[in-house]
């Protein structure tokens, strides 16, 4: 096998993860007690030199390497979209690692590990290359969420998570198995070349591939009926790894969704828009209606994130490449409402005290009103509602799929995010409307305030530009659709 | 782009600027500084409406003042501005009511006075958006918006209930919009551009055209509020501060009107002729049995808020009633657009007596921390020029002539009679409980003996909450007698909007 050097520089940040990996681990091993921070720095070098790669790499849309991986337009903006998120994860989870003593330099190769994954999984075109993603994001995501060994709600957190985790992976390979069967190729493109001369008799053998394949990707988006590892994982989870798997695998995963159903599948793309409409009004209806009885913030916000799976599958519903385009634009939005949604909690968490609960919020507006309006900007975001960007992701899929025909599904997208809007405002009502308890002063670390600040205001920025990152979108699924 | 100056863009952000700057003073500047500042922000706001009003073209109905930017070309979705004669009386009321909001509650509001001013900033910039968007989805955004300001005033600043009443308006509202937001993405889809101009030229089957007319019903009646989707304006009005009722009452409630002009009558004129019957069946409802539930309230601001509802059936009336007239043999040439006109001036007439009446119970409540009715009693003795002035906006509020509530209600009574003489007589109905629920609140508030001692030791008003009333009387009185200024303005509007109405657009 050849590997010549021009196929391997648009994979220079992936490669570069790499290595800033293992210095991390080495680091950490020999200079831990000298500089004792040195890993969460290499890990930030490193993903900050892997964004400056990607977003400089030549994209192509011919497959690379043997036809296992690509670098095109749409995988270079989901693969910005993971790094940012992981940035934004690491830095307001900083100080919550600290302070509770989980082992950092293992905290921080595990994160950088589990973004390389995702990097390959981003740009992966076969589909060994596409689990081998899979697994390397997986598996340092288990570890991390038990990191905190001495808290039994981590480490049963992280016991639902592995191993439903590999259900789902077995799932999968169960999955590609079946379609290397009928097909006799790995490479995507080469599938959907032959899937189109399969025979009727042997079409059952792919819909069934395909339920097992939607079953992975709904587990890792956490679309329902998959979804139930969600709000015990978010919950349980330390809130600097729950930050870390709310974002970034969301777009691994809506990228699995593209590789595999737009790239590997779009002849059967009548059966899975079938099997995505039903997932999409379930996860919107069961996470909507199940959010609005929590009271904790976090598992609240697990619910949350079901519901927007389901608009974000509504985006592959409509089937064409503005839909994909509404679906990718849907997730880099909400990668940036989750991060600021979780930072508060980060931002609020002290020594000893996890503000983790929605009564922990109460009277913010008194104590604190700057974080209190930027907190409400990434509410009404979730929400829904303009001016803020969170408005037009909805506006863009909405209109996707009324533009094929399906307005009904609009209407009930619509009925239940309504529905959702409730729980959005009564944040917004605690926060506002209500007395603080705890009156002391606040003590909130700097950077970590200055990055909840650029993040919520990013959404007011977006939702009064939103055409840069539409154009960005559409240009990629495009010439994803068209070469 | 544009040749003249950009004022509608200037009427939008100078306010939001404003408000902006507001919220970064309040560490630094005292609370006073922020009033005046925020009084400064909305006179120049009137002031800049003075040249619309000079330069605006009575002439002609097409849209003036254009201003276009680029914002979406993906899905022809642009920054599009202008006004015509209606939109053009719809921001002059918005600037003038906000200020008023701001002069009548000059001294009431201690709590957080920086988010307060900078709320009702955010809140006059958004709705002059309203008013002044010719893009469907722009229009949709500045409307949805208007609901993040006023959920805070009301849940922020309001009474003991506050919270429920926040939240029920949050919510109530936000599901109608949310059904408009499906009519107006099919539109949009449909017409492959979100231009408003691009949706009146769309031909459409009746099916769909009663689809759309439901998503719109949903939307604006909602908001309007039309029976029997009006349950959140009466906790909503109680439980705000009389700063959010005036602005609620005022304006908020005018979106949705402005909405049924500007989109359903023109875009969907069949399944609005097939369905007239029911829309005004909905307004005499709302115009007969409201007024009568609003003569046993014993909460003063519940009385106002259900009279709001009233008058408010009179512009639907108005609206919905130049269908029937059509359709009738014997109408007289010209009711419709009398109708029509009416039910226009009773949004304007309605904003101004609807902000006194609010303002004086609010300055009755800052006093005596107390809306019922059982006490109060005499107040005359110790507040008589807030009882002069106050007895005179109930009588507008009545309908008496030669206020501005007469203009309206009789426009649109005069041209009811052309669609059905039941209807006519309904609808006159409302000057008989007009007088009933009004008058009889007043004579139990403000006359008879003195109910206690609270009563006899209150404050009367005085500074800016005098002028706000006196301001409000004015116009009241101006209008009521020579409305002919404001008729000008609305005379083109109505023979297009009537023009786009009277043709089908089936196909």
């Amino acid at each position: 096998m050849e590997f010549p050097l021009s196929e391997l520089l648009p994979f220079a940040n992936i490669i570069t993860l790499l290595i800033f990996a293992c210095t991390a681990l080495v680091a950490d091993l020999f200079m831990q007690k000298r500089y004792p921070h040195l890993s969460y720095y290499i890990a930030l070098v490193g993903i900050v030199v892997a964004l400056g790669l990607t977003v400089n790499s030549t994209i192509s849309q011919t497959a690379l390497l043997q036809g296992q991986a690509i670098q095109d337009g749409v995988g270079q903006f989901l693969q910005v979209f993971v790094l940012v998120s992981v940035l934004g994860a690491l830095v307001y989870g900083r100080h919550y690692v600290l302070e509770r003593k989980i082992m950092q330099g293992e905290y921080y190769v595990l994160a950088t590990l589990s973004t390389l994954g995702m990097l390959v999984l981003v740009s992966a075109h076969s589909l060994l290359t596409l689990y081998l993603g899979v697994e390397i994001m997986s598996l340092p995501l288990y570890a991390m969420v038990a990191l905190r060994k001495e808290h039994a709600a981590s480490v049963e957190a992280s016991l639902k998570y592995f191993i439903m985790g590999a259900i789902a992976s077995a799932m999968l390979l169960y999955g590609f198995s079946l379609i290397y069967g009928i097909t006799g190729h790995i490479v995507l493109s080469d599938i959907a070349a032959s899937l189109k001369t399969v025979p009727a008799s042997q079409h059952i053998i792919l819909e069934f591939a395909l339920v097992f394949i939607v079953a992975a990707v709904g587990f890792k988006l956490a679309a329902v009926p998959f979804h139930m590892w969600a709000p015990d994982v978010y919950t349980g989870a330390p809130t600097s790894v729950t930050i870390f798997l709310s974002s970034a695998p969301k777009v691994a995963a809506v990228a699995m969704l593209m590789r595999l159903m737009v790239i590997a599948m779009p002849s059967m793309l009548p059966e899975w828009r079938n099997i995505l409409i039903v997932l999409s009004i379930l996860s919107m209806g069961i996470g909507n209606l199940l959010a609005i009885a929590q009271t904790n913030f976090k598992r609240m916000l697990a619910y949350s994130a079901i519901s927007h799976a389901g608009f974000i599958l509504l985006g592959f519903i409509g089937g064409n490449a503005e839909g994909y385009a509404a679906a990718i634009y849907y997730i880099a939005v909400y990668v940036l409402m989750t991060l600021g949604a979780f930072g508060i909690i980060l931002l609020l968490s002290k020594q000893g005290f996890e503000a983790e609960m929605i009564e922990d919020l109460r009277g913010l507006n008194k104590r604190n009103p700057w974080l209190a309006f930027m907190l409400l900007l990434i509410m009404f975001s979730l929400a829904g509602i303009p001016p803020l960007v969170g408005f037009f992701a909805k506006l863009f899929v909405l209109s996707e799929v009324v533009n094929v025909g399906l307005t009904w599904l609009a209407v009930v997208a619509l009925l239940f995010a309504i529905m959702g809007t409730f729980y959005y405002i009564r944040i917004v009502k605690t926060m506002y409307f209500e007395d603080p308890i705890e009156t002391s002063a606040m003590v909130t670390a700097s950077d970590t305030r200055t990055l909840f600040t650029l993040n919520s205001l990013m959404l007011i920025v977006l939702g009064l530009l939103p055409a840069a990152l539409w154009t960005w979108s559409q240009t990629a699924v495009t010439t994803l659709l068209k070469g | 782009m544009t040749e003249h100056m950009p004022i509608l863009s200037f009427l939008i952000g100078l306010p939001i600027v404003s408000g902006s700057i507001i919220l970064a003073m309040k560490k630094v500047a005292r609370p006073q500084v922020l009033r005046y500042t925020a009084l400064l922000t909305m006179v120049v706001s009137l002031a800049l409406c003075l040249p619309l009003l000079m330069q605006f073209d009575t002439q002609t109905y097409s849209m003036q003042f254009a201003e276009s930017y680029a914002w979406l070309p993906a899905f022809n979705l642009n920054y599009n501005l202008a006004i015509d004669g209606l939109s053009l009386t719809m921001i002059v009321l918005t600037t003038f009511t906000t200020l008023i909001a701001l002069m009548a509650t000059w001294y009431s509001i201690e709590d957080r006075i920086a988010q307060y001013l900078a709320s009702f900033l955010f809140l006059q910039g958004l709705m002059v958006g309203v008013f002044a968007a010719t893009d469907a989805m722009l229009f949709y955004i500045f409307f949805e918006a208007t609901l993040i300001p006023m959920y805070l005033i009301i849940g922020i600043w309001g009474s003991s209930n506050r919270v429920y009443a926040a939240i029920k308006f949050f919510l109530f509202t936000f599901i109608g919009s949310a059904m408009l937001l499906v009519a107006l993405i099919y539109l949009g889809v449909q017409a492959k551009s979100f231009a408003i101009d691009a949706f009146y030229a769309l031909k459409l089957s009746l099916p769909v055209q009663i689809l759309i007319f439901i998503g719109f019903l949903l939307g604006f009646a909602i908001k309007i509020p039309m029976w029997p989707f009006h349950t959140w304006l009466p906790d909503a009005h109680t439980e705000a501060p009389a700063g959010g009722s005036i602005v609620l009452a005022a304006i908020l409630l005018k979106l949705g009107a402005y909405g049924f002009l500007r989109f359903a009558l023109p875009i969907v004129p069949d399944a609005c002729s097939n369905l007239a019957w029911f829309m005004v069946t909905l307004s005499l409802i709302a115009i007969v049995y409201i007024a009568l539930v609003a003569i046993v309230q014993k909460d003063m601001k519940k009385l106002i808020a259900y009279s709001s509802i009233s008058h408010m059936g009179f512009v639907t009336l108005g609206c919905f009633m130049i269908f029937l007239i059509s359709q009738s043999e014997h109408a007289m040439k010209q009711a419709g657009a009398l109708g029509l006109e009416g039910a226009m001036f009773v949004m304007i007439s309605h904003g101004f007596v609807s902000s006194a009446l609010f303002a004086g119970v609010g300055f009755l409540y800052d006093r005596m921390h107390s809306r019922e009715i059982k006490d109060f009693g005499g107040i005359i003795n110790s507040m008589p020029m807030l009882a002069a002035l106050f007895l005179f906006f109930a009588l507008a509020n009545a309908g008496l002539p030669g206020t501005s509530g007469f203009v309206g209600e009789f426009m649109v009574i005069l041209a009811s009679l052309n669609a059905g003489f039941w209807i006519a007589l309904l609808a006159a109905t409302t000057l008989i409980f007009g007088a009933a629920y009004t008058l009889w609140m007043y004579k139990r508030v403000f006359f008879g003996a003195v109910a206690n001692d609270k009563v006899a030791s209150l404050q009367d008003i005085r500074g800016f909450e005098l002028l706000a009333f006196v301001a409000l009387a004015v116009a009241v009185l101006f209008f009521g007698i020579y409305p002919d200024p404001i008729l000008k303005l609305l005379h083109t509007t109505t023979q297009h909007l009537l023009s786009l109405s009277f043709v089908s657009k089936l196909g």
